[in-house]
Protein backbone atom coordinates (compact mmCIF):
# COMPACT_ATOMS: atom_id res chain seq x y z
CA UNK A 1 0.00 0.00 0.00
CA UNK A 2 2.84 2.53 0.69
CA UNK A 3 3.75 2.45 -2.70
CA UNK A 4 0.34 4.25 -3.41
CA UNK A 5 1.84 7.13 -1.48
CA UNK A 6 1.18 10.02 -3.54
CA UNK A 7 3.84 12.93 -3.16
CA UNK A 8 3.50 16.26 -5.91
CA UNK A 9 5.75 19.31 -6.44
CA UNK A 10 9.47 19.09 -6.09
CA UNK A 11 10.33 15.79 -4.17
CA UNK A 12 7.83 13.82 -6.60
CA UNK A 13 10.08 11.15 -7.65
CA UNK A 14 11.48 10.39 -4.21
CA UNK A 15 9.23 7.86 -3.28
CA UNK A 16 9.66 5.97 -6.98
CA UNK A 17 11.32 2.77 -7.36
CA UNK A 18 13.43 4.01 -10.24
CA UNK A 19 15.09 6.98 -8.21
CA UNK A 20 16.03 4.50 -5.20
CA UNK A 21 17.70 2.32 -8.21
CA UNK A 22 19.97 5.88 -9.24
CA UNK A 23 20.63 5.92 -5.83
CA UNK A 24 21.55 2.26 -5.07
CA UNK A 25 23.92 2.85 -8.44
CA UNK A 26 25.35 5.83 -7.05
CA UNK A 27 26.31 4.55 -3.94
CA UNK A 28 27.30 1.42 -5.59
CA UNK A 29 29.99 2.84 -6.84
CA UNK A 30 31.45 4.66 -3.79
CA UNK A 31 31.23 1.64 -1.68
CA UNK A 32 33.16 -0.22 -3.97
CA UNK A 33 33.11 -4.36 -3.37
CA UNK A 34 30.37 -4.60 -0.94
CA UNK A 35 27.22 -6.77 -2.57
CA UNK A 36 24.12 -5.75 -3.60
CA UNK A 37 20.94 -5.44 -1.67
CA UNK A 38 19.06 -8.65 -3.07
CA UNK A 39 15.14 -7.50 -3.14
CA UNK A 40 13.14 -10.54 -2.53
CA UNK A 41 14.19 -11.49 0.97
CA UNK A 42 14.58 -9.51 4.26
CA UNK A 43 17.88 -8.62 5.68
CA UNK A 44 18.53 -7.25 9.23
CA UNK A 45 20.16 -3.84 9.08
CA UNK A 46 23.70 -4.01 10.71
CA UNK A 47 24.23 -2.36 13.84
CA UNK A 48 26.57 0.37 12.82
CA UNK A 49 27.64 1.59 9.00
CA UNK A 50 31.07 -0.48 9.86
CA UNK A 51 29.09 -3.72 10.21
CA UNK A 52 27.92 -3.17 6.70
CA UNK A 53 28.28 -5.49 4.49
CA UNK A 54 25.81 -4.63 1.61
CA UNK A 55 26.45 -0.98 -0.55
CA UNK A 56 23.91 1.33 0.13
CA UNK A 57 22.48 -0.40 3.24
CA UNK A 58 21.37 1.97 6.28
CA UNK A 59 22.53 0.88 9.62
CA UNK A 60 20.22 0.42 12.96
CA UNK A 61 22.01 3.55 14.55
CA UNK A 62 21.68 5.85 11.59
CA UNK A 63 17.99 4.83 12.07
CA UNK A 64 17.74 5.60 15.98
CA UNK A 65 19.67 8.72 15.06
CA UNK A 66 17.37 9.76 12.18
CA UNK A 67 14.06 9.34 14.28
CA UNK A 68 15.97 11.03 16.86
CA UNK A 69 17.14 14.17 15.70
CA UNK A 70 14.40 14.70 13.48
CA UNK A 71 11.16 13.72 15.61
CA UNK A 72 13.05 13.75 19.45
CA UNK A 73 11.80 10.14 19.40
CA UNK A 74 13.89 8.30 22.51
CA UNK A 75 15.88 6.00 20.39
CA UNK A 76 15.86 3.31 23.72
CA UNK A 77 11.71 3.35 21.82
CA UNK A 78 12.95 0.89 19.74
CA UNK A 79 14.94 -1.63 22.52
CA UNK A 80 12.82 -4.10 21.68
CA UNK A 81 12.28 -3.82 18.08
CA UNK A 82 14.84 -4.92 14.92
CA UNK A 83 15.48 -3.03 12.14
CA UNK A 84 15.15 -4.49 8.24
CA UNK A 85 15.58 -3.69 4.49
CA UNK A 86 13.60 -5.52 1.95
CA UNK A 87 13.63 -3.78 -1.53
CA UNK A 88 16.28 -1.03 -1.68
CA UNK A 89 15.96 1.60 0.78
CA UNK A 90 12.72 0.45 2.51
CA UNK A 91 12.82 -0.29 5.94
CA UNK A 92 10.56 -2.44 8.41
CA UNK A 93 10.58 -2.29 11.92
CA UNK A 94 9.83 -5.74 13.72
CA UNK A 95 9.09 -7.07 16.86
CA UNK A 96 8.88 -11.14 16.42
CA UNK A 97 11.75 -13.92 15.80
CA UNK A 98 13.81 -14.24 12.70
CA UNK A 99 16.88 -15.12 10.74
CA UNK A 100 18.81 -12.81 8.58
CA UNK A 101 18.25 -13.20 5.96
CA UNK A 102 14.72 -14.22 5.57
CA UNK A 103 12.49 -14.60 2.22
CA UNK A 104 8.75 -13.79 3.97
CA UNK A 105 6.23 -11.40 2.34
CA UNK A 106 6.64 -9.20 5.48
CA UNK A 107 7.92 -8.76 8.73
CA UNK A 108 6.73 -5.99 10.93
CA UNK A 109 5.65 -2.98 9.20
CA UNK A 110 7.64 -0.87 6.25
CA UNK A 111 8.77 1.91 8.27
CA UNK A 112 11.43 4.37 6.19
CA UNK A 113 12.62 5.03 2.74
CA UNK A 114 16.18 5.84 3.09
CA UNK A 115 17.87 5.85 -0.94
CA UNK A 116 16.54 9.04 -1.08
CA UNK A 117 18.20 12.50 -0.50
CA UNK A 118 15.18 12.91 2.32
CA UNK A 119 14.55 10.03 4.25
CA UNK A 120 10.39 9.84 4.60
CA UNK A 121 8.43 7.89 7.57
CA UNK A 122 5.49 6.38 6.44
CA UNK A 123 2.15 6.98 8.16
CA UNK A 124 1.57 3.48 9.06
CA UNK A 125 4.80 4.23 11.46
CA UNK A 126 3.76 7.66 12.12
CA UNK A 127 0.64 6.42 13.81
CA UNK A 128 2.43 3.31 15.20
CA UNK A 129 5.13 5.41 17.07
CA UNK A 130 4.19 9.11 16.42
CA UNK A 131 3.08 9.57 20.19
CA UNK A 132 6.84 9.69 21.17
CA UNK A 133 7.60 12.37 18.92
CA UNK A 134 8.25 15.61 20.35
CA UNK A 135 9.60 17.53 17.45
CA UNK A 136 8.63 18.43 13.71
CA UNK A 137 4.92 17.74 14.45
CA UNK A 138 2.05 20.07 13.18
CA UNK A 139 -0.96 19.98 15.59
CA UNK A 140 -3.91 20.88 12.68
CA UNK A 141 -7.11 21.90 13.86
CA UNK A 142 -10.41 19.73 13.20
CA UNK A 143 -10.96 21.05 9.69
CA UNK A 144 -7.25 21.15 8.92
CA UNK A 145 -6.63 17.28 10.30
CA UNK A 146 -10.31 16.25 8.27
CA UNK A 147 -8.36 18.16 4.45
CA UNK A 148 -5.06 16.20 5.69
CA UNK A 149 -7.44 12.66 5.65
CA UNK A 150 -9.22 13.03 2.81
CA UNK A 151 -5.61 13.70 0.94
CA UNK A 152 -5.88 17.37 0.72
CA UNK A 153 -2.64 19.89 0.33
CA UNK A 154 -3.40 23.01 2.62
CA UNK A 155 -1.54 26.38 3.24
CA UNK A 156 -0.41 26.31 7.04
CA UNK A 157 1.96 28.76 8.77
CA UNK A 158 4.71 26.17 10.64
CA UNK A 159 7.52 27.89 11.77
CA UNK A 160 10.06 24.93 12.15
CA UNK A 161 11.80 23.02 9.01
CA UNK A 162 10.82 22.16 5.95
CA UNK A 163 10.25 18.70 5.03
CA UNK A 164 8.74 15.51 6.07
CA UNK A 165 6.15 16.42 9.04
CA UNK A 166 4.20 14.53 11.77
CA UNK A 167 0.64 15.64 10.99
CA UNK A 168 -1.72 15.36 14.12
CA UNK A 169 -4.55 16.38 15.90
CA UNK A 170 -6.22 16.31 19.43
CA UNK A 171 -8.68 13.40 19.67
CA UNK A 172 -10.56 12.70 22.48
CA UNK A 173 -8.10 15.10 24.98
CA UNK A 174 -4.83 13.49 23.77
CA UNK A 175 -2.45 14.36 21.14
CA UNK A 176 -3.00 11.61 17.94
CA UNK A 177 -0.45 11.32 15.11
CA UNK A 178 -2.69 11.33 11.84
CA UNK A 179 0.39 10.55 9.11
CA UNK A 180 2.91 11.95 7.15
CA UNK A 181 2.76 14.96 5.56
CA UNK A 182 5.73 16.92 3.30
CA UNK A 183 6.32 21.09 4.28
CA UNK A 184 7.10 22.75 1.39
CA UNK A 185 6.66 27.07 0.30
CA UNK A 186 4.31 27.50 3.02
CA UNK A 187 2.26 24.26 2.39
CA UNK A 188 1.37 21.18 4.05
CA UNK A 189 1.00 18.28 1.42
CA UNK A 190 -0.82 14.91 3.03
CA UNK A 191 1.03 11.87 2.05
CA UNK A 192 -1.48 9.95 3.43
CA UNK A 193 -1.87 6.80 1.08
CA UNK A 194 -4.73 6.79 -0.67
CA UNK A 195 -5.92 3.49 0.66
CA UNK A 196 -6.21 5.29 4.11
CA UNK A 197 -7.50 8.02 3.24
CA UNK A 198 -10.79 8.48 4.71
CA UNK A 199 -13.75 11.82 4.17
CA UNK A 200 -14.42 12.23 8.29
CA UNK B 1 -32.27 -22.00 3.10
CA UNK B 2 -32.94 -24.96 1.12
CA UNK B 3 -29.22 -26.32 2.28
CA UNK B 4 -30.21 -26.02 6.12
CA UNK B 5 -32.86 -28.06 6.41
CA UNK B 6 -30.77 -30.91 7.16
CA UNK B 7 -29.90 -29.21 10.18
CA UNK B 8 -33.65 -29.28 11.52
CA UNK B 9 -32.74 -32.42 14.02
CA UNK B 10 -29.72 -31.04 15.54
CA UNK B 11 -30.96 -27.44 16.12
CA UNK B 12 -33.36 -26.09 18.74
CA UNK B 13 -36.16 -23.56 17.70
CA UNK B 14 -35.29 -24.25 14.13
CA UNK B 15 -37.58 -21.92 13.07
CA UNK B 16 -36.02 -19.12 15.57
CA UNK B 17 -32.55 -19.90 13.79
CA UNK B 18 -33.91 -19.68 10.27
CA UNK B 19 -35.63 -15.95 10.83
CA UNK B 20 -32.13 -15.18 11.87
CA UNK B 21 -30.27 -16.09 9.16
CA UNK B 22 -32.92 -13.80 6.92
CA UNK B 23 -32.21 -10.86 8.98
CA UNK B 24 -29.23 -8.87 8.13
CA UNK B 25 -26.24 -8.14 10.83
CA UNK B 26 -24.90 -5.22 12.39
CA UNK B 27 -21.81 -3.41 12.21
CA UNK B 28 -19.36 -4.94 14.91
CA UNK B 29 -16.28 -3.79 15.49
CA UNK B 30 -12.97 -5.20 17.50
CA UNK B 31 -11.04 -2.72 19.77
CA UNK B 32 -7.41 -3.07 18.81
CA UNK B 33 -5.58 -3.11 21.82
CA UNK B 34 -1.85 -2.83 20.22
CA UNK B 35 -3.31 1.50 19.85
CA UNK B 36 -6.35 1.96 21.88
CA UNK B 37 -7.82 0.95 24.98
CA UNK B 38 -11.71 0.15 24.52
CA UNK B 39 -11.91 3.09 26.52
CA UNK B 40 -9.94 5.22 24.52
CA UNK B 41 -11.81 3.82 21.18
CA UNK B 42 -15.06 4.46 22.94
CA UNK B 43 -14.02 8.19 23.73
CA UNK B 44 -13.36 8.73 20.03
CA UNK B 45 -15.98 7.07 18.72
CA UNK B 46 -17.70 9.74 21.20
CA UNK B 47 -16.68 12.84 19.84
CA UNK B 48 -17.63 11.74 16.45
CA UNK B 49 -20.94 10.89 17.54
CA UNK B 50 -20.96 7.53 16.63
CA UNK B 51 -23.42 5.27 18.33
CA UNK B 52 -22.46 1.77 19.97
CA UNK B 53 -23.36 -0.93 22.73
CA UNK B 54 -20.13 -2.77 24.25
CA UNK B 55 -20.72 -6.37 24.17
CA UNK B 56 -21.11 -7.82 27.67
CA UNK B 57 -19.09 -10.90 27.07
CA UNK B 58 -16.15 -8.97 25.73
CA UNK B 59 -15.36 -5.37 26.85
CA UNK B 60 -13.38 -4.82 23.29
CA UNK B 61 -16.28 -5.97 20.90
CA UNK B 62 -18.64 -3.02 19.86
CA UNK B 63 -21.49 -3.06 18.19
CA UNK B 64 -21.96 0.54 16.25
CA UNK B 65 -24.71 2.21 15.25
CA UNK B 66 -23.33 3.05 12.00
CA UNK B 67 -22.94 1.16 8.38
CA UNK B 68 -19.67 2.39 7.71
CA UNK B 69 -17.66 1.15 10.52
CA UNK B 70 -14.71 1.93 8.12
CA UNK B 71 -15.29 5.74 7.79
CA UNK B 72 -14.69 6.47 11.29
CA UNK B 73 -11.92 8.40 13.24
CA UNK B 74 -11.83 5.43 15.33
CA UNK B 75 -11.07 3.62 12.67
CA UNK B 76 -8.50 5.74 10.80
CA UNK B 77 -6.44 5.58 13.90
CA UNK B 78 -6.86 2.02 13.98
CA UNK B 79 -8.34 2.16 17.44
CA UNK B 80 -11.09 -0.46 15.93
CA UNK B 81 -11.34 -3.00 12.86
CA UNK B 82 -14.35 -4.20 11.81
CA UNK B 83 -14.63 -7.95 12.57
CA UNK B 84 -18.12 -9.69 13.22
CA UNK B 85 -18.59 -10.60 16.45
CA UNK B 86 -18.33 -14.42 16.69
CA UNK B 87 -14.79 -14.19 14.39
CA UNK B 88 -13.14 -12.28 17.52
CA UNK B 89 -13.54 -15.75 19.42
CA UNK B 90 -11.21 -18.28 17.91
CA UNK B 91 -8.34 -16.12 19.23
CA UNK B 92 -9.74 -15.64 22.52
CA UNK B 93 -9.92 -19.71 22.67
CA UNK B 94 -6.46 -20.01 21.47
CA UNK B 95 -5.25 -17.39 24.43
CA UNK B 96 -1.42 -16.95 23.28
CA UNK B 97 0.70 -14.74 25.36
CA UNK B 98 3.33 -12.02 24.92
CA UNK B 99 6.73 -13.78 23.63
CA UNK B 100 5.01 -17.26 22.25
CA UNK B 101 5.60 -18.12 18.69
CA UNK B 102 1.98 -18.28 17.02
CA UNK B 103 0.90 -19.49 13.72
CA UNK B 104 -2.43 -18.34 11.77
CA UNK B 105 -2.33 -20.87 8.86
CA UNK B 106 -4.65 -19.31 6.66
CA UNK B 107 -4.56 -15.33 7.96
CA UNK B 108 -5.68 -13.10 5.16
CA UNK B 109 -7.41 -10.44 5.46
CA UNK B 110 -5.82 -10.71 8.78
CA UNK B 111 -8.17 -10.44 11.49
CA UNK B 112 -7.64 -12.70 13.77
CA UNK B 113 -3.94 -12.62 13.00
CA UNK B 114 -3.77 -8.62 14.45
CA UNK B 115 -5.84 -9.79 17.26
CA UNK B 116 -3.51 -12.54 18.24
CA UNK B 117 -0.75 -9.71 17.81
CA UNK B 118 -2.82 -7.20 20.34
CA UNK B 119 -3.65 -10.82 22.86
CA UNK B 120 0.71 -11.17 22.96
CA UNK B 121 0.35 -7.15 23.72
CA UNK B 122 2.55 -6.88 20.12
CA UNK B 123 5.51 -8.61 21.80
CA UNK B 124 6.65 -11.96 20.09
CA UNK B 125 6.27 -14.08 16.86
CA UNK B 126 2.62 -14.40 14.76
CA UNK B 127 3.45 -15.66 11.73
CA UNK B 128 0.19 -14.97 9.23
CA UNK B 129 0.43 -17.54 6.35
CA UNK B 130 -2.16 -17.48 3.56
CA UNK B 131 -1.66 -19.18 0.28
CA UNK B 132 -3.61 -16.95 -2.01
CA UNK B 133 -1.28 -14.36 -2.81
CA UNK B 134 -4.00 -11.95 -3.87
CA UNK B 135 -5.57 -11.67 -0.48
CA UNK B 136 -1.87 -11.02 1.31
CA UNK B 137 -1.93 -7.69 0.80
CA UNK B 138 -5.10 -7.00 2.75
CA UNK B 139 -3.68 -8.62 5.00
CA UNK B 140 -0.56 -6.91 5.40
CA UNK B 141 -2.70 -3.72 4.64
CA UNK B 142 -4.42 -4.60 7.90
CA UNK B 143 -1.11 -5.61 9.75
CA UNK B 144 0.00 -1.97 9.06
CA UNK B 145 -2.89 0.27 9.67
CA UNK B 146 -2.97 -1.73 12.93
CA UNK B 147 0.47 -1.45 14.05
CA UNK B 148 0.97 -5.06 14.52
CA UNK B 149 4.89 -5.35 14.39
CA UNK B 150 5.03 -8.56 15.81
CA UNK B 151 3.94 -9.72 12.54
CA UNK B 152 5.55 -12.17 10.20
CA UNK B 153 3.55 -12.62 6.53
CA UNK B 154 4.20 -15.71 4.37
CA UNK B 155 2.88 -17.06 1.26
CA UNK B 156 2.44 -20.94 1.19
CA UNK B 157 0.27 -23.87 1.28
CA UNK B 158 -0.52 -24.19 4.47
CA UNK B 159 -0.65 -28.12 4.51
CA UNK B 160 3.02 -28.84 3.97
CA UNK B 161 3.86 -26.12 5.89
CA UNK B 162 7.89 -25.23 5.94
CA UNK B 163 9.23 -23.42 8.78
CA UNK B 164 11.99 -22.60 7.28
CA UNK B 165 11.83 -18.78 7.10
CA UNK B 166 12.32 -18.93 10.99
CA UNK B 167 15.03 -20.21 13.35
CA UNK B 168 12.60 -22.17 15.62
CA UNK B 169 11.10 -25.21 14.50
CA UNK B 170 7.76 -25.54 16.19
CA UNK B 171 4.65 -22.89 17.33
CA UNK B 172 4.06 -22.42 20.62
CA UNK B 173 0.17 -22.06 19.29
CA UNK B 174 -1.33 -22.26 15.85
CA UNK B 175 -5.09 -20.92 14.99
CA UNK B 176 -6.65 -23.09 12.01
CA UNK B 177 -9.50 -21.01 10.82
CA UNK B 178 -10.00 -22.16 7.80
CA UNK B 179 -11.32 -21.74 4.28
CA UNK B 180 -15.36 -23.08 4.43
CA UNK B 181 -18.47 -23.35 3.24
CA UNK B 182 -19.62 -20.11 4.89
CA UNK B 183 -23.00 -21.07 5.94
CA UNK B 184 -22.79 -18.86 8.80
CA UNK B 185 -21.95 -16.07 7.16
CA UNK B 186 -25.86 -15.48 5.36
CA UNK B 187 -26.46 -12.54 7.22
CA UNK B 188 -23.30 -10.83 6.09
CA UNK B 189 -23.50 -12.37 2.17
CA UNK B 190 -27.13 -13.40 1.56
CA UNK B 191 -25.95 -14.65 -1.74
CA UNK B 192 -23.27 -17.16 0.65
CA UNK B 193 -25.61 -20.39 -0.03
CA UNK B 194 -25.82 -19.99 -4.35
CA UNK B 195 -22.96 -22.06 -4.74
CA UNK B 196 -23.34 -24.84 -2.02
CA UNK B 197 -23.05 -28.06 -2.90
CA UNK B 198 -22.92 -31.52 -1.13
CA UNK B 199 -19.70 -32.09 -3.17
CA UNK B 200 -17.87 -28.46 -2.15
CA UNK B 201 -18.62 -29.51 1.36
CA UNK B 202 -16.64 -32.71 1.27
CA UNK B 203 -14.30 -31.45 -1.19
CA UNK B 204 -12.80 -28.67 1.18
CA UNK B 205 -13.13 -30.91 4.28
CA UNK B 206 -10.28 -32.39 2.82
CA UNK B 207 -8.07 -29.10 2.82
CA UNK B 208 -9.36 -28.81 6.01
CA UNK B 209 -7.95 -32.15 7.43
CA UNK B 210 -4.85 -31.39 5.65
CA UNK B 211 -4.05 -27.95 7.23
CA UNK B 212 -5.09 -29.27 10.23
CA UNK B 213 -3.11 -32.07 10.35
CA UNK B 214 0.04 -29.88 9.21
CA UNK B 215 -0.88 -27.59 12.77
CA UNK B 216 -1.00 -30.01 15.07
CA UNK B 217 2.50 -31.04 13.45
CA UNK B 218 4.05 -27.80 13.47
CA UNK B 219 2.91 -26.93 17.23
CA UNK B 220 5.04 -28.24 20.35
CA UNK B 221 4.20 -31.38 22.75
CA UNK B 222 1.24 -28.63 25.65
CA UNK B 223 0.60 -26.34 22.95
CA UNK B 224 -2.51 -25.24 21.72
CA UNK B 225 -4.28 -25.85 18.31
CA UNK B 226 -7.61 -24.11 17.55
CA UNK B 227 -10.09 -24.83 14.47
CA UNK B 228 -12.84 -23.05 13.64
CA UNK B 229 -14.57 -22.03 10.92
CA UNK B 230 -17.68 -20.01 9.67
CA UNK B 231 -20.03 -22.98 8.70
CA UNK B 232 -22.74 -25.57 10.65
CA UNK B 233 -21.85 -28.53 8.22
CA UNK B 234 -20.20 -31.02 10.52
CA UNK B 235 -18.19 -33.08 7.45
CA UNK B 236 -16.47 -29.53 7.98
CA UNK B 237 -16.12 -29.25 11.63
CA UNK B 238 -16.78 -32.32 13.92
CA UNK B 239 -15.64 -34.58 11.46
CA UNK B 240 -12.51 -32.72 10.59
CA UNK B 241 -11.34 -32.77 14.47
CA UNK B 242 -12.71 -36.38 14.53
CA UNK B 243 -10.39 -37.55 11.17
CA UNK B 244 -7.22 -35.50 12.98
CA UNK B 245 -7.43 -37.05 16.12
CA UNK B 246 -7.11 -40.47 14.93
CA UNK B 247 -4.35 -39.42 13.13
CA UNK B 248 -2.52 -36.74 15.06
CA UNK B 249 -0.96 -36.58 18.72
CA UNK B 250 -4.00 -34.49 19.91
CA UNK B 251 -6.77 -34.04 22.41
CA UNK B 252 -10.02 -31.97 22.22
CA UNK B 253 -9.73 -29.93 25.48
CA UNK B 254 -12.94 -27.80 26.89
CA UNK B 255 -12.58 -24.00 27.35
CA UNK B 256 -14.87 -20.98 28.43
CA UNK B 257 -16.92 -18.92 25.97
CA UNK B 258 -19.03 -16.64 27.04
CA UNK B 259 -21.86 -16.49 24.51
CA UNK B 260 -24.65 -18.42 24.00
CA UNK B 261 -23.61 -22.16 22.37
CA UNK B 262 -24.51 -25.72 21.59
CA UNK B 263 -22.05 -28.57 22.73
CA UNK B 264 -19.84 -29.98 19.34
CA UNK B 265 -22.22 -32.99 17.94
CA UNK B 266 -20.73 -36.43 18.37
CA UNK B 267 -22.67 -38.17 16.07
CA UNK B 268 -24.48 -37.07 12.27
CA UNK B 269 -25.32 -38.78 9.43
CA UNK B 270 -25.11 -42.76 10.56
CA UNK B 271 -21.48 -41.61 11.47
CA UNK B 272 -20.29 -41.10 15.28
CA UNK B 273 -17.38 -38.89 16.54
CA UNK B 274 -14.78 -38.74 19.40
CA UNK B 275 -16.63 -38.22 22.86
CA UNK B 276 -14.41 -35.42 23.46
CA UNK B 277 -16.25 -33.43 20.31
CA UNK B 278 -18.70 -32.72 22.52
CA UNK B 279 -16.21 -30.27 24.19
CA UNK B 280 -16.28 -28.25 20.99
CA UNK B 281 -19.09 -25.16 20.77
CA UNK B 282 -21.36 -24.29 17.49
CA UNK B 283 -22.45 -20.65 17.77
CA UNK B 284 -25.52 -20.43 16.12
CA UNK B 285 -27.32 -17.02 14.95
CA UNK B 286 -30.65 -16.99 16.51
CA UNK B 287 -28.37 -17.77 20.06
CA UNK B 288 -26.94 -14.39 20.50
CA UNK B 289 -27.65 -12.14 17.23
CA UNK B 290 -24.23 -12.85 15.52
CA UNK B 291 -22.93 -15.00 12.76
CA UNK B 292 -22.60 -18.76 12.91
CA UNK B 293 -19.65 -20.30 13.90
CA UNK B 294 -17.54 -23.87 15.15
CA UNK B 295 -14.83 -23.95 17.29
CA UNK B 296 -12.36 -26.36 18.54
CA UNK B 297 -9.93 -26.32 21.47
CA UNK B 298 -7.24 -28.70 21.07
CA UNK B 299 -3.91 -29.56 22.76
CA UNK B 300 -1.06 -31.58 21.25
CA UNK B 301 0.25 -34.52 23.25
CA UNK B 302 3.05 -35.86 21.64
Amino acid sequence: MADDERVTGADAADTADTEDAENAADTDAIDGELATNEGERFDRLPATSAERTVAGRVSRKEVLEYYDERFGIPPETFADYTFWEKGAGKIWVYAGEAPSPTAVESLGMLCLRTRQEHWKPTTDFVQRFGQHATECVIDLDPDAAARFVAGEDQELDWDGDWGYLIAAHEMAGEREPLGIGLYVYDELRSLIPKGRRRDL
Amino acid sequence: MEPFERYRPIIDDFEAFLAACERSLGSAVRVNTIKATPERAMATLDVESVGYEQADWDPRVLRLETDSPGSTWASFHGFTHGQEEVSVIPPLVLDPEPGERVWDACAAPGSKATQLAALIDDRGTVVANDNNLGRLSALRFNAERLGATSLAVTNDDARNYSLQPFDFDEFDRALVDVPCSCEGTIRKNPDALDEWSMGHVRSIAGIQTGILRRAVQATRTGGTVVYSTCTFAPEENEAVVDRVLAREDCEVVPFDLALEHDPGLTEWDEETYDPSLAEAARIYPHQNDTGGFFVAKLEVTG
